[in-house]
């Protein structure tokens, strides 16, 4: 057992995957000498070597599309995106080539490969490096979407991302780089597609990924002296989903609430409240919660990006407020 | 560029040369033919009058080496060893299709023959085919892959991603531009700031300029299998720029008015099939053998379109088939 941080988490487990299989390289900007730029990657370059572990021009499109050639003629490459909004300069290469090439081959290629990026607000960054795009994602279809909120889970979905067949696109939470877990010794593999509930309550179920799951935990923690018993769910994997946890955990309090980091519109809680209404209709006992940024990009200032993302306070609020009416 | 590492053709290889550039040349009329008679659907580009390109390149390379093509490449799966059949097929939407209707005359892909896919996203597959070239490069083959694209294609961003990314790897990597003159309905040189798309931006990435007679299929074959015999020794990239020129509109049905009459007749003048013809009747090929090639690949292709029709329609059984590598499409439990 040790106190590891997310951000360690994250060489953990690429080296932990680098040491058992030659064929997994990893490439990005920054990543290697300088350790990356979150230094989520420091130590990497020197146990692995420059051959495996590649430092790349600000290139997004050849980073990604080099990503592709190589896992579709046998390697296994994780590419690093250094911030989440990134993506936009090289959407083509994740959802035109990566994502449709091997439908469209009729299953000729596969695409192993992992690609990482440091997602999310919380940073002050501002609205281009601080969106959550989980959601850009998770509407392509052939694309897997991993999203953990502790280190223990960095490693073990890391190492699944790496292992899976199928393009990942793993999502680091850049507001929980510097947050601490519990890891244990030796190798740590987890299931892509597994939710896990942190947490079993009577009256409420609160669905969260990424940073609004410790956020979640907190609300749960307030509510409950409050009155209200609530189950929490890391929801953990978009693609693959795990609706029967999610269902199981909704149909069992009969009050769900999501917590997103996403602006409003077409956020996963939105597929989720779907699927439910679809499937568990009548075991609800009031309406379904969203609880997300509002559909706005990011501001800068501490004070204005505090009121955008959902806090503690908002959740414990919104909760509140909707179980008492 | 040095030739001499490349081994001359001899006069069996350069018949086999005519077979290939006269089998694309066929293949393309009967899909053409096919696309007014409504067999095939959506979209298709020809290469008609670009095939000694195709031809040429796909002699130079080993069959574990790979392509990387775009939407205009029937001509570059067929090159490769691909049989007709499943391609005309697969321009039918049928279940016979190379796959199995799930791509399209744009997507074509042959993995078992090198064909790496065919992209339709301009400039996309350069950064993929300098993927495959690293993968080479990182497990020791010397694989070689090779990548088509159009003139147009040189003023997207992937395309100077690529090249930088392909020179300071030294990746195993050919660039090939096929200069038709024209990107859709538009004079590549009326948007480009250099009169050669390709080979005037290769010196900004440290890489010889290199210009061929894109008609002229030896001279192909030679300056590729040059570019190849280096890539293969661990030199790194290069880039081919080919004058070209397709002899019919941009896709489907397009009659390509927009060009001027002169410059189309300038360029059927220079039309590659029988020009390899007359070279090779003057290079001691007899009349009779040409002949023979000529109708047994007629033969070929009537043979390819009838299998290709007798495919089934494919059915829903393949719809949600193949998003995972687990085959299936499933996406929650
Ligand atoms: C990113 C992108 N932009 C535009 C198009 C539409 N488009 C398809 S082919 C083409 C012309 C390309 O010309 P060129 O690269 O010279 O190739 P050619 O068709 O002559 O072989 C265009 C603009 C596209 N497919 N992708």
């Amino acid at each position: 057992m040790a106190q590891l941080t997310y951000r360690e988490a994250i060489a953990r487990g690429i080296a932990q995957e680098m040491r058992r299989d030659e064929s997994v390289v990893f490439l990005g900007e920054d990543i290697a000498a300088a350790g990356g730029v979150f230094k989520g990657t420091v130590g990497l370059l020197e146990e692995f070597g420059p051959v495996r572990v590649r430092d790349t021009p600000i290139s997004e499109q050849a980073i990604l599309g080099a990503a592709m050639g190589a896992a579709m003629t046998g390697l296994r490459p994780i590419a690093e995106i250094m911030f989440a909004d990134f993506f936009a300069v090289c959407w083509d290469i994740v959802v035109n080539e990566i994502a449709k090439s091997r439908y469209m081959t009729n299953g000729q290629m596969t695409f192993p490969l992992v690609i990482r990026s440091g997602n999310g607000g919380g940073l002050r960054f501002g609205a281009q490096h601080s969106q959550s795009v989980e959601n850009w994602a998770m509407m392509v279809p052939g694309l897997k979407v991993v999203v953990p909120s502790t280190p223990l889970d960095v490693i073990g979905l890391m190492a699944a991302s790496i292992r899976d067949n199928d393009p990942v696109i793993f999502l680091e939470e850049k507001a929980l780089y510097a947050t601490k877990g519990e890891v244990p010794d030796g190798d740590v593999v987890d299931t892509l597609g597994s939710a896990k509930v942190l947490r079993q309550g009577s009256n409420a179920t609160l669905i969260a990924l990424g940073n609004m799951v410790p956020r979640a935990q907190l609300a749960a923690e307030e509510l409950a002296s409050a009155g209200i018993d609530c189950t929490v769910v890391d929801v953990r994997s978009l693609v693959p989903l795990d609706t029967q946890t999610i269902l199981r955990e909704v149909s069992a309090t009969g009050r769900m609430f999501t917590v997103e980091e996403n602006p409003r519109l077409c956020g996963w809680g939105g597929e989720l409240a779907s699927i439910v209404a679809d499937e568990i209709f009548y075991d609800l006992d009031g309406p379904i919660v969203r609880i997300t940024t509002p559909h706005i990009p990011l501001p800068a200032a501490d004070a204005l990006e505090d009121l955008a993302i959902p806090s503690v306070t908002r959740i414990v609020e919104t909760v509140q407020k909707s179980m008492n009416s | 560029m040095s030739l001499d590492v490349v081994a001359p053709l001899l006069l069996d290889d350069k018949l086999d040369l005519y077979r290939s550039q006269f089998a694309l040349r066929q293949f393309e009329k009967r899909a053409y033919d096919l696309f007014l008679e409504n067999y095939v659907k959506g979209t298709s580009h020809l290469s008609i009058g670009q095939e000694a390109i195709a031809a040429g390149v796909a002699r130079a390379m080993r069959p574990d080496d790979w392509t990387f093509a775009t939407y205009r490449g029937h001509a570059h799966t067929l090159a490769r060893g691909v049989p007709m059949a499943p391609v005309f097929a697969e321009l039918m939407g049928r279940a016979n299709g190379l796959m199995a209707g799930k791509g399209g005359s744009m997507h074509l892909t042959s993995v078992e023959h090198g064909v790496m896919g065919s992209y339709a996203i301009i400039g996309a597959h350069l950064p993929i085919a300098c993927g495959a070239a690293w993968s080479a490069q990182y497990r020791g083959t010397d694989q070689v892959a090779v990548c088509f694209f159009g003139d147009g294609s040189t003023n997207i961003g992937a395309f100077h991603e690529a090249l930088n990314f392909a020179a300071i790897w030294k990746l195993p990597v050919i660039f090939f531009c096929e200069n038709n003159l024209w990107m859709e309905y538009t004079r590549t040189t009326e948007v480009t700031a250099v009169a050669n798309p390709a080979a005037d931006r290769a010196s900004a990435y440290g890489l010889e300029s290199i210009i061929v007679d894109g008609n002229d299929a030896d001279e192909v074959y030679a300056v590729t299998a040059a570019c190849v015999a280096r890539a293969r020794a661990g030199e790194g990239p290069s880039m081919i720029e080919a004058k070209t020129y397709r002899h019919g509109g941009h896709s489907r049905a397009d009659p390509g008015k927009y060009r001027p009459d002169e410059e189309v007749a300038e360029w059927l003048a220079k039309d590659p099939i029988p020009r390899y013809h007359q070279r090779l009747l003057a290079e001691g090929a007899s009349e009779a053998q040409l002949v023979e090639i000529e109708r047994a690949v007629n033969e070929a292709v009537d043979v390819a379109t009838e299998e290709a029709k007798a495919g089934a329609v494919p059915g829903e059984d393949l719809l949600m088939k193949d998003v995972w590598a687990n085959g299936g499409a499933e996406w929650r439990n």
